[in-house]
């Protein structure tokens, strides 16, 4: 019956990928919707360009973090630039289900934090003034 | 406490909606459209979210229609025949409302959108005139954001102090602790009537009492009570309350704040305008009299109308007999949720004598949001989230609850459902 919680994003949920405190991290973001309470905290470890690690930590809906657990993955070792460049439409894809819109900040938590972590890292010194990350160009939602 | 029907509930003689004393929602169900409904995937629309918003009868809806295919004209205005019937209906709106709280005046009476323009507008109004530098506001722990965000905009700009009258770890209010805080000789106490989150009906007229006997006025927010327990504003005998129409019936855009005449006189406007008036020359106005010089602009003249229906239409099934329904319902359902699901955290008072029909619980291992989600499948509507109370949820360290609520037309079968579909979440997510 269910379009929305398929076994796999039961399983993502139940036992999500790359869950818990890294070591060494190097850039972190707490993201949060309120209205659901969903939170997470993404930690990575950036090093010669490329996402060496990645963890993340937090609880809510079983969407927001099947979609963290998956987008970790995605991410992991791939280079700054491209992480970076991620889209709401490649989370949605990685997710493989239909995302009603009342339901679409839950998928897309993960994606914001780490956006805004690559931002923070890449300014450090105006972190809390830093504008929009190129890569929030491509969001399409 | 005790709430049994009230001497003035009507004869009911001849109506099947009304059988032996008791409300019988089956036959209620009858007067809402909606309820007919199916859901996209074919399920009976199982409606338990009437705490965000009611559904509206067949009397309300044609009220409307009526005054729009009818008589659609401006209020206070038209020296011809449909404006003399817009002005006459919307002031007997106000009446009815009057009427069915008990108000003493009906000019005291002021129709607003909601709850939260009319608590607005008595901490604008009320509120930049009276409240000075160190005055506390006492609220409660289990407000909404609307009964709380205006007191926190007034107490910065005024340099004002809020205080909160804890709750127990069940729901109810601290009136030993309220006792403490009334040392603080504050100025203003205002409180939920009934919890939107919990259900708890705290008790008004012993805290207007209380309040009073320290020397403070008292706003009573009436939004989860004016629905679900007969509301007597005489006899509550607070200072100001105040209630949306969207949850007790009527159309979304009515409401309103009933607030003694001498306050209303002596307060301020809060919106400027036409109708508010009395006089304008280029340099200075005159106000009208109350309740209209609160009523800038022109009104939402036709939810005033379906307001005033909504009234007339819970008059005649009788608030006291509307409050034993709900109770009814919940010792129900809340012994039948628990020997279903034992694994199902329920919060809130477990004597339904201070609690209307309001059920938050959660699930272990699974989200509100996926519950509410998996509920919606079968057709089963509840609200998930934090219900506009974060302080509170975080007072009770709760992320986001689940909650069921009721109205006129909630049956047990729509509990029946709610446990049946409770259980399906559990078999998708395997807990």
């Amino acid at each position: 019956m269910d379009d929305l919680y398929r076994d796999y994003i039961l399983e993502h949920y139940r036992r999500p990928h790359n869950f818990g405190v890294l070591e060494h991290a190097n850039a972190s973001h707490e993201g949060a919707n309120p209205l659901c309470g969903d939170r997470i905290t993404l930690q990575l470890r950036l090093s010669d360009g490329k996402i060496a690690g990645v963890g993340f930590t937090g609880r809510g809906c079983a969407i927001s973090q099947a979609s963290a657990s998956l987008l970790t993955d995605e991410i992991k070792g791939k280079p700054v630039v491209d992480a970076a460049a991620m889209t709401s439409q490649d989370v949605l894809d990685l997710l493989g289900i239909e995302i009603s819109p009342a339901r679409l900040k839950c998928a897309l938590l993960s994606l914001d934090t780490l956006q805004q972590a690559l931002a923070e890292a890449a300014q450090p010194a105006a972190a809390s003034a830093a504008g929009p990350l190129p890569a929030a160009e491509g969001q399409t939602a | 406490m005790t709430i049994t029907a009230r001497p003035d509930d009507p004869a009911t003689a001849g109506d099947p909606r009304i059988r032996d004393g008791h409300l019988v929602p089956e036959v209620i169900r009858a007067d809402f459209p909606i309820l007919a409904t199916t859901t996209s995937t074919g399920k009976p629309l199982v409606y338990l979210d009437s705490a965000a918003t009611s559904q509206k009868p067949l009397a309300v809806i044609e009220a409307m229609d009526e005054y729009y295919r009818e008589y659609n004209a401006n209020v206070h205005r038209g020296i011809y025949e449909i404006g003399e019937r817009a002005t006459a209906g919307y002031e007997r709106a106000r009446a009815s409302v009057a009427r069915f709280l008990n108000a003493p005046d009906a000019h005291e009476i002021v129709f607003t959108r909601n709850a939260t323009e009319a608590i607005n507008l008595v901490a604008y109004s009320w509120g930049r005139r009276n409240i000075e530098r160190g005055d506390a506001i006492v609220l409660t722990e289990m407000e909404h954001h609307a009964n709380l965000v205006p007191w926190q905009l007034l107490a910065q700009e005024r340099d004002g102090d809020l205080e909160f009258i804890p709750i127990t770890d069940d729901g109810v209010l601290r009136l030993d602790v309220f006792e403490v805080l009334l040392r603080l000789k504050p100025k203003l106490v205002a409180f939920a009537h009934v919890s939107n989150t919990l259900g708890t009906i705290n008790p008004a007229a012993e805290m207007t009492r209380m309040a009073h006997e320290a020397g403070a006025l008292v706003l009573v927010d009436g939004a989860q009570a004016v629905p679900h327990v007969p509301v007597d504003i005489a006899a509550i005998d607070a200072d100001f309350y105040v209630f949306s129409g969207h949850k007790m019936l009527a159309p979304t855009g009515s409401g309103a704040l009933w607030a003694r005449r001498e306050l209303l006189e002596a307060m301020p406007p809060f919106l400027a305008g036409g109708e508010m008036i009395r006089e304008v020359h280029l340099r200075r106005s005159e106000w009208n009299d109350i309740p209209w010089k609160f009523e800038a602009g022109t009104p939402d003249i036709a939810a005033a109308i379906g307001l005033g229906a909504a009234a007339d239409y819970l008059g005649e099934l009788g608030m006291g007999r509307v409050r034993e329904h709900e109770r009814e319902l919940l010792d129900y359902a809340l012994p039948a949720i628990a020997a279903a699901h034992p694994d199902l955290a329920l919060y809130g008072p477990m004597d339904t004598a201070i609690r209307g029909g309001v059920i938050p619980f959660n699930l272990p291992g699974v989200h509100p949001h996926d519950v509410a989600q998996v509920l919606d499948r079968s057709g089963v509507a509840v609200r998930a989230g934090h219900h506009c109370t974060m302080p509170l949820h975080e007072r009770l360290d709760l992320p986001a609850t689940v909650r069921a609520s009721f109205n006129v037309y909630t049956t047990r079968a729509d509990i029946d459902a709610l446990i049946a579909g409770i259980a399906e979440v559990k078999r998708v997510f395997g807990v």
